[in-house]
């Protein structure tokens, strides 16, 4: 059985600048990170296969140079890696790019069932947390979003019993496989690669799959399978600050003073 | 008087092959070592066998020193007196009656004294262990009063003693000839003067044999015991390493290879043999930071288990078979968290008087943890990364860089027209508190005509935590990147302001091919200072009375002590106040080693401690040359809520004098 990582190629926002005047990312010198939530999905990936020798298959939409992510993770173990590139993919929006990740993965799924889909809750890029679903959506997996920790995993029966963080709750549920989850950063905490698995996945290839390999419907893909686009990107204006109270001289007392004033405007979730 | 030869003739023997087939099982585990060249510079190693092994610098360094060195050479001239003893009771007519009968005299003469003096030495040592034992002696595998210590003491002056009895008896059977040049024999003559003379005969045989097989029972217990160190400490001596003692050896990263020491046979034979030439002696214990602030690291047992883990081992055909783990717990095995405490100061093996190289066996032992099993305190994660993907520790944007300068003008630099690059390093680029002192050397370099510039956005962090770390894949790309950046640009001279940076692109990139000057700005200061192209404008005496801390990397490191002494000599007109533990004996900050980025969980503060030490000097200022020290120092003052004193760079401290000028930072 195969467990599916989807990883994004995302730019280190720590260090993302907006260009007021064209209201676009500044890219330049920005280096590229693997999307954090997904370095996550792709852990409880490693730990199903240290567990049941599930097969674990990385796969990322993007352009050529996100093959450097995927060397990544074929650094911690992942015993294949898909780099699904094409110009025809561009500029797609979450609808786009659930529609090729789908495709990729029933693809797999021909040569061996695949059991599970692993994506991180959101990437820090786009923010919308609607790719993931998505492709349960179009898979007809089960789909298990924000899960924060896998209960148990019952291969014989193909069912999964996971725990979902919500907000000011857990909920434990339970499905059939194949399932689609997607992770919160407090399900693990990633590993980091060994050299000799790091030295092993110098030698390993990052295949290319293109639209000819998914054939898939041009109009259901890339800028034109896209029914949204971005309008305008834009820092909101920041409010004038204050410094509260003096933490040097008064710690206890400031930061009573500072959690009344945070609390009357409504701004801590109790 | 001579022995049954049926008797002593087989005793001798199996005695000499037990000895030698005990000698040859350690010898051969030693062997199991992986392969390591100690033979570069013979003469500058036996120069040092010299001074070390034979001169006991080290040893008499400290207390009851000198009483050992007594013991030791007692031992080697007495060599002389024992090889006889035990050939003339298989063959009569040797002896040392041969040579010249001055030389034959001096020698006797020779004898009685170093056997006396040795009979006090081995006293004083059994009255100290009983007595007055120093703290450092205990661990948990030692006592001060041990069965072996006093086995040993006791067999030393057993043999002593049956020496001046056996001679003693001779003499006073009128068969001692030169009993003129026997003082000490010649006396204890006078007291067996009251035997009965029939008596004389048995009280020689009875001596001789109580000589004989003590020395035989010795001998034999000595590769079974601590006592190994009188084989192994002369080669120790003459094999250690000639290398700074913080840079490790380069791994080569290749397929199918292991890296670091996940067991014993992938340590280095040194490593192995410095287990057998430790003598418990707790003089690297008595000087390691860890131990002094509870830490579960003591570096003398992690020699001693690696020792034990050794023995434990079994060779089948030349294979060695690990008797159990060298990475977990128990005896023989170091703990994780005993690794991880390790600053890597280097005080132990400063301490070490017979070369045992503590720290680089804890590298290897965090090579393997770290490139193995990817397996290391969870704080390290953000560093490896970080390091990794942006080139320094907080993973702060490399276009940050060149924030530190935003009201000066600094040139980057270019082969044909600076002279020197200042590398600024992570800390004097992102720190808050560090980059005061970037822009204080930056305006000292200024005030004084040097040219230099800076590589800004393009530097690149020098690794030093991730060697020390034992993240030794990621160094190596990171030592590779430097080594072509600096090559590339035709950077020749570089200032640092950071020991660490200092030490790593000095001595560790040399493993890289690159032969760079490098200074640290201490030394550079004071050169700019002595040769008059910095002028201060007024002597600095607004900070006070200042006290200096020695950083481990630069002081013990790379013997950098007087530039920065001199330089507050020079500005002050007066010397810096020295903590009680300088120079090298220095204590640490408790940041190096990559410490500086992981929690400090166990046991009491290392920067609380040297603070105290500071303080109790009553310093208005505490000089450092190290951001790491900084920071530390500056955290411990905020902890102990001391505001007497501040903490300076010894580069901030210069910039005081040029205060009233038109740069003031």
């Amino acid at each position: 059985m195969l467990t599916v990582v989807c990883i994004k190629q995302v730019p280190d926002t720590t260090q993302v600048q907006i260009d007021p005047v064209t209201n676009t990312l500044v890219r330049e010198g920005i280096p590229f990170i693997a999307n954090p939530y997904d370095t996550h999905a792709l852990e409880e990936a490693l730990r199903m296969k240290d567990k049941f020798g599930m097969r674990v298959v990385a796969i990322s939409m993007g352009p050529p140079n996100a093959e450097a992510t995927l060397r990544k993770a074929l650094a911690v173990g992942v015993d294949e890696a898909i780099l699904l590139s094409d110009r025809a993919f561009g500029g797609a929006d979450t609808l786009a790019t659930s529609n090729v990740l789908s495709a990729a993965i029933k693809k797999l799924h021909e040569i061996e069932e695949v059991g599970l889909v692993l994506c991180g809750k959101q990437t820090i890029d786009g923010d919308t947390a609607q790719v993931g679903p998505g492709i349960a959506t179009r898979n007809r997996y089960s789909q298990l979003t924000l899960v924060d920790r896998v209960e148990s995993v019952d291969l014989l029966h193909k069912k999964i019993r996971v725990r979902r963080k919500l907000e000011g709750r857990h909920e434990v549920v339970e499905a059939p496989l194949p399932a689609m989850l997607t992770v919160v950063r407090e399900l693990n905490r990633p590993r980091y690669p060994t050299v000799p698995l790091r030295l092993e996945s110098e030698e390993l290839e990052v295949k290319v799959w293109n639209n000819e390999v998914l054939k898939l419907d041009v109009n259901s893909i890339g800028l034109k399978g896209s029914p949204t686009w971005v309008s305008r990107i834009f820092s909101p204006q920041r409010e004038k600050g204050e410094i509260v109270g003096d933490g040097l001289s008064d710690p206890k007392g400031t930061s009573r003073l500072l959690l009344e004033k945070l609390l009357s405007k409504d701004l801590l979730p109790v | 008087m001579t022995p049954n030869f049926n008797i002593y003739a087989p005793l001798l023997i199996a005695s000499l092959l037990l000895f030698s087939w005990s000698c040859y099982r350690r010898f051969s585990l030693v062997a199991v070592g992986k392969p390591e060249d100690r033979f570069q510079e013979p003469g500058r190693r036996l120069l040092d066998v010299l001074l070390y092994a034979f001169g006991q610098k080290r040893v008499i360094a400290r207390q009851f020193g000198l009483n050992h060195a007594i013991i030791f050479w007692a031992f080697v001239i007495l060599l002389i007196a024992n090889g006889e003893f035990l050939l003339a009771g298989l063959f009569p007519e040797v002896s040392l009656a041969v040579l010249p009968e001055s030389l034959h005299h001096l020698l006797l003469l020779a004898f009685d004294a170093v056997s006396l003096l040795a009979l006090a030495a081995v006293a004083l040592a059994a009255i100290r262990r009983l007595f007055f034992a120093p703290d450092y002696m205990a661990t948990s595998y030692a006592s001060p009063r041990s069965l072996e210590a006093f086995l040993i003491l006791g067999s030393i002056a057993l043999l002593m003693l049956a020496y001046f009895g056996l001679h003693g008896a001779l003499i006073a059977m009128g068969k001692g000839p030169a009993a003129a040049y026997m003082p000490v024999s010649a006396l204890a003559a006078k007291i067996l003067a009251a035997v009965p003379a029939e008596n004389l005969q048995p009280l020689t045989s009875f001596f001789w044999w109580l000589h004989a097989i003590v020395l035989l029972l010795f001998m034999n217990y000595l590769p079974h015991s601590k006592h190994m160190h009188i084989l192994t400490a002369i080669p120790n001596c003459f094999f250690a390493s000639l290398e700074k003692p913080n840079t490790a050896s380069r791994e080569e990263f290749a397929r199918g290879e292991t890296f670091g020491a996940g067991s014993v046979d992938q340590l280095a034979w040194k490593d192995l043999l410095d287990g057998f030439s430790c003598t418990e002696c707790g003089r690297c214990q008595s000087a390691c930071p860890a131990v002094a602030t509870g830490k579960p690291l003591n570096p003398r047992q992690v020699v001693h288990d690696i020792k034990i883990n050794l023995l434990k081992g079994r060779l089948d055909q030349e294979k060695f078979q690990a008797g159990q783990p060298l990475i977990g717990d128990g005896e023989g095995s170091v703990s994780e968290d005993a690794i991880w405490s390790c600053t890597t100061c280097g005080a132990c093996m400063a301490a070490c008087p017979v070369f045992i190289e503590q720290m680089p066996k804890i590298v290897k032992m965090r090579r393997h943890l770290v490139q193995m099993k990817a397996r290391f305190p969870e704080e390290l994660l953000n560093l490896f990364e970080n390091m990794e993907g942006r080139s320094n520790p907080w993973g702060i944007a490399p276009t940050d860089r060149t924030k530190w300068y935003s009201t000066l003008e600094v040139k980057p630099f270019a082969a044909n027209e600076s002279e020197y690059l200042l590398y600024v390093g992570c800390a004097g680029s992102f720190d808050s508190r560090q980059k005061h002192v970037t822009v204080a050397l930056a305006t000292i370099l200024n005030a004084s005509g040097v040219s230099w510039g800076i590589l800004g956005k393009e530097e690149l962090c020098c690794g030093d935590s991730l060697r020390r770390l034992g993240n030794e894949f990621v160094f190596d790309r990171m030592a590779k990147q430097n080594v072509k950046l600096f090559k590339d640009k035709g950077i020749t001279k570089i200032i640092t302001q950071c020991p660490h940076c200092f030490t790593t692109l000095k001595n560790d990139y040399r493993q890289y091919g690159l032969e760079l000057e490098v200074t640290h700005h201490s030394e550079f200061i004071d050169s700019l200072l002595t040769s008059g192209k910095l002028k201060l404008n007024h002597q600095v005496t607004e900070l006070g009375r200042i006290a200096i801390h020695d950083s481990c990397y630069l002081g013990r490191h790379n013997d950098v002590y007087e530039p920065p002494r001199q330089v507050i000599r020079a500005i002050t007109g007066s010397a810096p106040v020295e903590l009680e533990r300088n120079h090298q004996n220095s204590f640490c900050c408790g940041a190096g080693g990559g410490r500086m980025w992981m929690e400090e969980h166990q046991g009491s503060r290392i920067n609380l401690n040297r603070i105290e030490e500071a303080l109790a000097t009553k310093p208005d200022t505490l000089c450092v040359s190290c951001p790491y020290c900084l920071t530390m120092f500056t955290d411990g003052l905020k902890d102990l809520q001391s505001d007497q004193t501040q903490v300076k760079d010894i580069a901030e401290v210069v910039a005081e004098g040029l205060r009233p000028a038109a740069v003031s930072i």
